[in-house]
């Protein structure tokens, strides 16, 4: 992309470059006639197209977004900023949000994901905290072709290259596999920081006469409208998209967040504001700093240091070059916080400065290239209110009696269940990501949530990433409350009180009325889980036009939950312990086989609807359950999901040298693999069974005990099977290694 | 003892080294950054896991000409004890402190995942609290950790008892003589592919690899009583 002659304002208006980069002519005729008052040039009208992009502006999914609740008494940073803020008490507080790079990851798997890590990661720094752990959401096609193996295993290799090299470890995270996502896989990376309450920081740009200094990587010309690539779907016809791609360099980020957490942590005198350049580069940092603090700014693109001769004012403002900052500094202070910088080996160069008033100016080479309100690229956004219908499937399977699985084999049908992808060991994965770096790492992949001491405290956090798209697609209301539940049962499992929640949104093309509804209804589900377990949503990200040729993806909101452990000696994994031991079915089990793991395994699809769920009763038995585990009485606790109870009993069993003998004489074998959310396995020792019967009431039911045997001994009313726990962890742990290897 | 914990830029493992020495072993320990031309004062020198460089060109080929290395060099040639791990373990190989070289993982892949390991030589400042073949657990995270060095220079290190930690049952990278951790022909010197100091601390779930620094400090102890005498 060499620099050429550029459209005149009126050839813009006549032939309509815009539409390719993602405005309507609406838009474009509103921004012409209200907003400026003539016509715009082409470095505005580029600006103007990523900025009403849904990316920056979430036009589309805003009036959606408003139904979540995010207050809480501990919430000190909701939405809005690089990432949420909630106080952990102490003085301190952590921080977390989770963001897409499912568009990129499609085209350029291993930069798509390692830049999507970048991302996040500079996001919670901004904000004045050390990042301490990584967690990943992703979904792939089936693992039966050499395409999806090569996209799984570059993302896998792109997370890891990205936050091996950080030294944040990658701690915990999920992976499933369904057909829908096999042109469009989901990459969802959530980072958490903890921080002193008092180095809190904030992305504005106020105070007349203070810098806007950039810091970090040269601008080039990689990433050039992804904000608007992410807001389009993608078709066959247009594979040229691969130039929209960033590319990754995790030493300079290490560098930029060393040297940004100094002047964070240290020199807050000088720094009024500080916020990432992420989607969309300099001009939606730039603008929204100066929008959020009421201010005006101008800004001289010759100072921008570049990475490529000749670069015309369109590319460097919407360049998304990655590992820079953008500072706004008080007069006066420049040379300090050039020098250091200049101590890290990294440039900041001022590049322009905050003015009175709402204009935003940009000069380059003796021009002005840009000269409009702030305000018009950040709250004149037009909303775009959107057609909802409810999809026909959803009508239809209302009227249709679920279908219930015939199990013929039930040990047979567990081994089965054991290799399926989605329920099978994923450590192929995790061990190529360095969980222990940084040395806090009580609990790494594989239990139901990842558990890190904090240092110089007896605290702890426990965090998870979860995402059930099944559920939501058969019913978006019902699946949005399951997804929340499931987060949270996780934390509760671990010993955790869930204190808030980030998201990433994953769904089809929001035009489309029903995926529209889709939308809507489940963030009504979530909101309401959220409300009631007061697990506020402080921070996100929407990823719409999920779709390939046409195909939507399962609307697959992901849920991302920080849990406080009191006392973090008292956390618990899945894993159950002590021979002897009593254990207990925490949760009723119903016939819930739509959108199950056995229902895909069995007919090759999902289908049905779903229970519905009361909420209230669900938030009162995990808070009991939450009340025994820091009581010190219960000794292992997993919470139940894809596969059932047959796959938790299995899972509590892996790697414990011990065994269980389960007496569930009142359930047929099919219910072993019922998927009936909000429920728990967990072992209690002889002594505190009493206590812990009388604390959870009838929200226990004794199913058996743990023995030293090895084998897993499950007796239900049609039949008797007992699975040796060493080959069920071998079918476990190598149906995934073996599907990675298969060449076709 | 005083012992000092070099940074270079890209370092990652230097806060759990600094945190292994300070708050679980009470070790009095400095950070000293890779522009630093000195290292008086010190009594020791460890060099951290991570990427130094951004482990571009090639592990630790960049970090060897640093400002702070001669100061190293010139530690190492005094017999005072030099440690490296991971990363610092290619810093000390490619700044020819120690022999042979750490190539890519058979595996092609970074791998994190504890292994088993012998204690091969109990001799070294840094081992001298565990038993001769003692059993041990070490967490791993490297890409490069497949250890090599001629046929001669094998011989060398095995006639000498220079290899002091053997990959017990599987060899996690193809190091040739299933080689973890060797020392220079002097001792002093100890580059390692595991992490022991992310096995400190029982609520991480293991302590084998508090031995390598409570040796150290107690190898301290002994130089400064010998000194005294």
């Amino acid at each position: 992309m060499a620099i050429k002659a550029e459209m005149s304002p009126k050839e813009i208006k006549e032939t309509k470059p815009y539409i390719e980069w993602g405005l309507t002519e609406k838009e474009f005729d509103f921004i012409s006639e209200q907003l400026l008052g003539r016509l715009p040039n082409y470095t505005e009208t580029g600006l103007f197209s990523v900025m009403w992009s849904e990316h920056c502006s979430y036009k589309k999914s805003k009036p959606v977004l408003r139904e979540f609740p995010n207050r809480s008494k501990r919430v000190l940073q909701g939405p809005g900023e690089g990432a949420g803020i909630v106080d952990i008490g102490d003085g301190q507080a952590v921080v977390f949000k989770a963001e897409s790079h499912n568009h990129p990851s499609a085209v350029e798997p291993y930069e798509g994901a390692a830049t999507g890590v970048g991302g996040i990661i500079r996001d919670i720094f901004s904000m004045g905290a050390r990042p301490i752990a990584m967690l990943d959401s992703l979904h792939f096609g089936e693992v039966d072709n050499a395409h999806t193996r090569y996209l799984i295993n570059e993302v896998v290799a792109g997370i890891g290259g990205y936050g091996n090299c950080m030294g944040i470890p990658t701690v915990g995270g999920e992976t499933t596999f369904d057909e829908c996502y096999t042109g469009n896989p989901l990459v969802n990376a959530m980072c958490v920081g903890i921080m002193d309450q008092n180095d809190m920081q904030k992305g504005r740009a106020k105070g007349v006469g203070n810098a806007v200094m950039y810091v970090g990587a040269k601008t080039g010309r990689d990433g050039i409208h992804g904000a608007t690539f992410a807001s389009a779907d993608f078709a066959d016809d247009k594979e040229t998209q691969r130039s929209a791609v960033q590319v990754g360099d995790p030493f300079m980020e290490k560098l930029l967040m060393e040297a940004c957490l100094e002047l964070t942590g240290q020199h807050k005198d000088w720094l009024v504001g500080i916020q990432d350049m992420g989607a969309a580069g300099i001009v939606s940092s730039s603008c929204e700093m100066a929008s959020k603090a009421g201010s005006g700014m101008e800004l001289i693109l010759d100072y921008v240091p570049q990475r490529e001769p000749e670069m015309s004012a369109y590319e460097i403002m919407l360049s998304e070059s990655q590992e820079r900052m953008l500072l706004c500094i008080r007069a006066g202070f420049e040379e300090e916080v050039r020098s250091l910088f200049k101590d890290y080996g990294l440039e900041a160069v001022v590049i322009g400065r905050v003015t009175e008033g709402n204009d935003y100016v940009l000069k380059h080479k003796g021009e002005i290239v840009t000269n409009i309100p702030v305000s018009s690229l950040t709250e004149d956004v037009l909303e775009e209110p959107s057609e909802e219908t409810n999809p026909e499937r959803i009508s239809v399977s209302e009227k249709l009696n679920n279908w219930v699985p015939d199990i013929l084999d039930a040990r047979e049908t567990l081994g089965k269940m054991l290799a399926q992808p989605t329920v099978a060991s994923k450590k192929i994965f995790t061990q190529t990501y360095d969980s222990q770096v940084r040395t806090s790492t009580v609990v790494g992949p594989g239990s139901d949530a990842a558990v890190l001491r904090i240092r110089g405290t007896k605290k702890g956090l426990a965090m998870t990433s979860d995402g059930n798209g099944r559920f939501v697609y058969l019913n978006p209301l019902i699946g949005g409350q399951i997804a929340v539940l499931e987060a949270a049962a996780n934390l509760i499992a671990s010993g955790a009180l869930p204190l808030a929640m980030t998201d990433c949104l994953n769904y089809g093309d929001p035009n489309d009325p029903e995926i529209y509804w889709e939308l809507h209804k489940s963030v009504l589900g979530m909101s309401e889980v959220c409300r009631v377990l007061n697990t506020p949503v402080i921070s996100g990200n929407v990823s719409l036009y999920n779709e390939n040729n046409g195909e939507a993806i399962y609307p697959t909101p992901m849920v991302g939950m920080v849990g406080l452990i009191k006392n973090i000696n008292g956390y618990l994994t899945n894993t159950f312990r002590k021979s002897g031991a009593k254990v207990f079915l925490v949760g009723e089990t119903f016939a819930d086989f739509a959108g199950s793991e056995i229902q895909k395994m069995m007919t090759g699809k999902i289908s049905g609807n779903l229970r519905s769920i009361n909420v209230n009763s669900e938030s009162e038995k995990f808070f009991k359950l939450l009340k025994a585990i820091e009581l010190g009485i219960v000794d292992s606790a997993h919470d139940l999901s894809e596969g059932g109870l047959a796959v938790g009993l299995a899972e509590s069993l892996f790697s414990s040298g011990l065994g269980l003998k389960a007496n569930l004489t009142t359930m047929s074998s099919a219910f072993l693999f019922s998927e009936t959310p909000g429920r728990f396995v967990v072992s209690v020792v002889p002594e505190n069974v009493e206590n812990f019967i009388e604390l959870m009431k009838d929200d226990c039911t004794e199913i058996g005990e743990v023995t030293t045997n090895r084998k897993l001994q499950i007796k239900c009313q049609d039949t008797e099977f007992d699975f040796s726990v060493e080959e069920a962890q071998k079918v476990w742990e190598e149906a995934i290694p073996c599907l990675m290897k298969s060449k076709d | 003892m005083k012992i000092a914990v070099v940074v270079f830029p890209g370092s990652n493992c230097d806060v759990d080294l600094f945190e292994a020495l300070h708050t679980v072993c009470q070790a009095d320990v400095e950070y000293v950054s890779h522009k630093e031309k000195s290292l008086e004062s010190f009594d020791a020198v460890m060099l951290p896991g991570g990427f130094s460089y951004g482990d571009y060109l090639r592990c630790g080929a960049i970090a060897r000409f640093s400002n702070i290395m001669p100061a190293i060099v010139e530690f190492a040639k005094q017999g005072k004890p030099v440690f490296g791990t991971c990363n610092g373990f290619q810093i000390l190989t490619e700044a020819g402190l120690l022999p042979g070289a750490l190539k890519q993982n058979n595996s092609l892949k970074f791998v994190c995942k504890t292994v088993d390991l012998t204690v091969e030589n109990t001799k070294t400042p840094f081992t001298s609290q565990y038993g001769e073949k003692e059993q041990i657990s070490l967490p791993i995270a490297h890409a490069d950790g497949s250890y090599y060095a001629d046929q001669e220079t094998l011989a060398k290190l095995e006639e000498n008892h220079q290899i002091v930690f053997r990959y017990a049952g599987e060899n996690p990278n193809g190091s040739l003589n299933d080689i973890a951790g060797i020392t220079n022909e002097a001792g002093n010197v100890l580059g390692m592919m595991p992490h022991p100091e992310r096995a400190v601390e029982a609520l991480l779930g293991n302590e084998d690899g508090l031995r390598v620094f409570k040796s150290l400090l107690e190898s301290g102890k002994n130089t400064i009583e010998e000194a005294a005498f």
